[in-house]
């Protein structure tokens, strides 16, 4: 099975065909949407439709905190990101609501568990961020023996977390494009990136395939038409702001 | 795992003898069961490397085995053994790679209680540049070896190096499987880097330093800093500075221990700052400048010693960027020099070209060529001794350079001789691993042309790095008009 990691798409559309087109060349059959499938981005029905077409045809899909609140917007707030929260509700149909509302917080697939924040207290979208989140949240899913890779998104930075000669966890920036022996007699912990919001000062889109009987993980960039998409938040009349972090990427 | 009967099968391979017998693992001579006939059958000589620990243990060789694993098969090129084939970590694990033939630098050590057979100075510098050579190359491909030492060096028959053992290694993209948050000492004590003993994985210079320790070894005997078996022996690395070769061995030119004691600066940042750098200098002994350090024959004395002392006691781990990108940044630049039908506006731009590249790379080292004719010189005329005609254009050279600001910059130069200057520039650019070719863009009168292979041309297409071809700038032009 080689399983395409998608993470944060955001509503945007042109960076998640592109990824999918990039998975598909890469040999993806099996494909998991870790959350924050919609929220900042100005193709929130679109990257619905496309969604529900990979669930019917046997993708695992998550949920993730802007979905939530996607589903239950706040009724006022300040900050940019749930005011889009609003919008993005009025743009999803009932089918698409029904959809969202039922999605589970983690799943595993073989020996993957999957989430879209910690899986210690998946509900509390705690950040893996740094070693010592990354322990917890793997910590809680190896409690299940038969998991040895948990994947998840939420922070928007492809991380790989392994156990070195030491104790604790080490963190490792991987190059893209580079497959990494994930040999299953260790534990790993990956954050996979953001397919549609990325914020490392690069505006490709990211998430990683990874190869289970070959133990590899990669982690790809791939650059996508983040003009058109800055043009569809414009559009749709979000804030500028939005617009203007997917053209830098930040 | 205990040692296997010749004739036993393992996985499709049939083992043979036992060539090698070590602390970590068994290496056996193997074939293909089916032999030369088997499609697997790679065509050239294999051994099997079996840890002698397996899974269950938990040991750190099994580690190592990981980690071997995962450098021999992203690896090439000729300094490393290539790859076969690997067994399963659960079942039995084992490395099939290339038998490479030759012997390794403990060749040209005495065995222990043995007097030392002084190698010459053209031994060790043909040894230490071969060993320079390999060590770039894995660098290039953004590995650190880490664990540098004469049995891991093997030399062919052609003289070139082949790195063995990459258990401690450390490969940028990869996790690093050794590393560990309290950065422990991973290596071997007698040959590891000052920075290594702090934790420090992936400083090419590390792999520097090592030379220098085989380079002193091979040069007097002895090990610069003996075989610490405390932590605190081992942190001694971080402040002392080894005897001067000189003291043990007079008859060392201080060319060669200016190279060596260069190589094992406490400091990386005074050491060679790559691989390339230490390969051009063993392979061009007359341009070295010889300092302080290549001269002295008494060691550093206790006042220098304590200071470092004390500034040692707060040296701690810090990560390092990519090997490529470190080497990257200190690249070998290369300019062609015409010395015959070139005018003084095209020496003049390529003059300004060499400050400009030189100016954003502070750490970058400048060769200066020129390739003369041999017919240019002649055995009979004294005038036009080979001696005399080099020294002539070597004075031009210098002439040439004496506007740029060469501070900080190791600067040599170069008198070639070949009927074809294209390949000249090419062969030498290959051969001390220059980064950059800067030349002129019309040569010999010859402007640049869409379908003739100028110089420039034929050099652009065959150099194994990036060349900028210079045109002839202002103010001349200017002032001409």
């Amino acid at each position: 099975m080689k399983l395409a990691l998608l993470s944060d798409i955001h509503a945007n559309l042109q960076a998640l065909d592109a990824c999918l087109d990039h998975a598909q060349r890469h040999g993806a059959t099996q494909y998991a949407l870790l959350g924050d499938l919609v929220g900042y981005g100005g193709d929130p029905a679109a990257v619905m439709d496309r969604i529900l077409q990979l669930a019917s045809a046997g993708a695992v899909v998550l949920q993730g905190n802007h979905d939530e609140m996607a589903l239950h917007p706040p009724a006022q707030s300040d900050r940019l990101g749930e005011a889009t929260a609003g919008w993005t509700h009025t743009q999803l149909t009932t089918e698409h609501r029904q959809f969202l509302s039922a999605l589970p917080l983690t799943a595993r697939l073989q020996s993957c568990w999957l989430v879209h924040a910690s899986a210690d207290a998946p509900e509390k979208w705690r950040y893996v961020e740094d070693e010592r989140s990354a322990g917890a949240s793997l910590e809680a899913a190896v409690a299940d023996p038969q998991v040895r890779y948990v994947f998840g998104g939420h922070v928007h930075r492809q991380t790989l977390y392994y156990k070195g000669s030491g104790r604790g966890l080490m963190a490792f920036a991987p190059t893209p494009g580079v497959p990494i022996p994930t040999p299953a007699h260790r534990q790993w912990i990956a954050t996979v990136g953001s397919v549609g919001q990325p914020r490392d000062g690069q505006p490709s889109a990211m998430y990683a395939l990874f190869d289970l009987a070959q133990a590899r993980l990669t982690f790809h960039r791939v650059p996508y038409d983040h003009m058109a998409a800055a043009a569809a938040v414009r559009r749709a009349g979000l804030p500028e702001y939005f617009a203007q972090r997917l053209e830098e990427g930040r | 795992m205990k040692l296997l009967e010749p004739g036993t099968l393992l996985d499709g391979f049939v083992i043979e003898e036992c060539i090698h017998s070590g602390g970590m693992a068994h290496i056996y001579r193997v074939h293909y069961a089916n032999g030369a006939n088997c499609v697997r059958d790679p065509g050239f000589p294999m051994v099997m490397k079996i840890p002698r620990m397996t899974a269950g243990d938990g040991a750190e060789n099994i580690v190592s085995f990981e980690v071997e694993h995962q450098l021999l098969q992203v690896l090439t090129g000729p300094h490393v053994p290539r790859f076969v084939a690997a067994g399963d970590l659960h079942h039995v694990p084992y490395l099939v790679m290339e038998h490479v033939q030759g012997q390794t630098l403990d060749h040209w050590l005495p065995e222990p209680g043995e007097p030392h057979t002084p190698l010459t100075p053209d031994t060790l510098a043909r040894l230490g540049a071969a060993m320079a050579h390999a060590v770039h190359s894995l660098h290039k491909q953004n590995a650190c070896h880490l664990d540098l030492k004469p049995a891991n060096v093997l030399i062919r028959p052609d003289g070139s190096a082949v790195l063995l053992d990459f258990g401690l290694s450390c490969h940028a993209h990869y996790p690093d499987l050794l590393a560990e948050e309290l950065r422990k000492a991973v290596g071997s004590p007698a040959w590891i880097a000052p920075e290594q003993v702090v934790g420090v994985r992936g400083d090419p210079r590390s792999d520097v330093f090592a030379i220098g320790v085989m380079l002193y070894e091979l040069a007097t005997g002895e090990l610069p800093f003996g075989a610490p078996k405390t932590d605190g022996g081992l942190r001694q690395r971080l402040w002392m500075d080894p005897r001067p070769p000189r003291a043990l061995r007079p008859d060392l030119p201080p060319w060669l221990q200016e190279v060596i004691l260069r190589c094992l600066e406490t400091e990386a940042a005074q050491r060679y700052p790559s691989a390339a750098h230490l390969a051009f200098d063993l392979s061009n002994p007359d341009q070295i400048e010889v300092t302080a350090r290549g001269e002295r024959t008494i060691g550093t004395g206790f006042k220098e010693h304590f200071k470092r002392w004390l500034k040692a006691a707060g040296k701690h781990y810090q990560p390092s960027p990519m090997p490529s990108q470190q080497i990257e940044e200190v690249p070998i630049l290369m300019v062609a020099v015409p010395h015959h039908d070139v005018s003084d506006a095209t020496l003049y731009s390529l003059r300004q070209a060499v400050a400009r590249s030189l100016g954003i790379r502070p750490g970058a080292r400048l060769a200066v060529v020129t390739v003369i004719s041999p017919s240019d010189t002649s055995s009979t005329h004294n005038d036009k001794s080979e001696t005399n005609v080099h020294r002539r254009h070597l004075t031009q050279l210098k002439q040439w350079a004496q506007p740029l600001d060469l501070s900080g910059h190791q600067t040599s130069y170069h008198v070639l001789e070949s009927n074809d200057v294209a390949q000249a520039l090419v062969r030498y650019a290959e051969g001390n691993h220059v980064s950059m070719i800067v030349m002129g863009a019309a040569t010999h009168g010859l402007q640049i042309q869409r379908f003739v292979a100028t110089v420039p041309i034929k050099v652009a297409m065959d150099a194994p790095c990036t060349v900028i071809l210079v045109k002839q700038q202002t103010p001349f032009e200017q002032l001409n008009a």
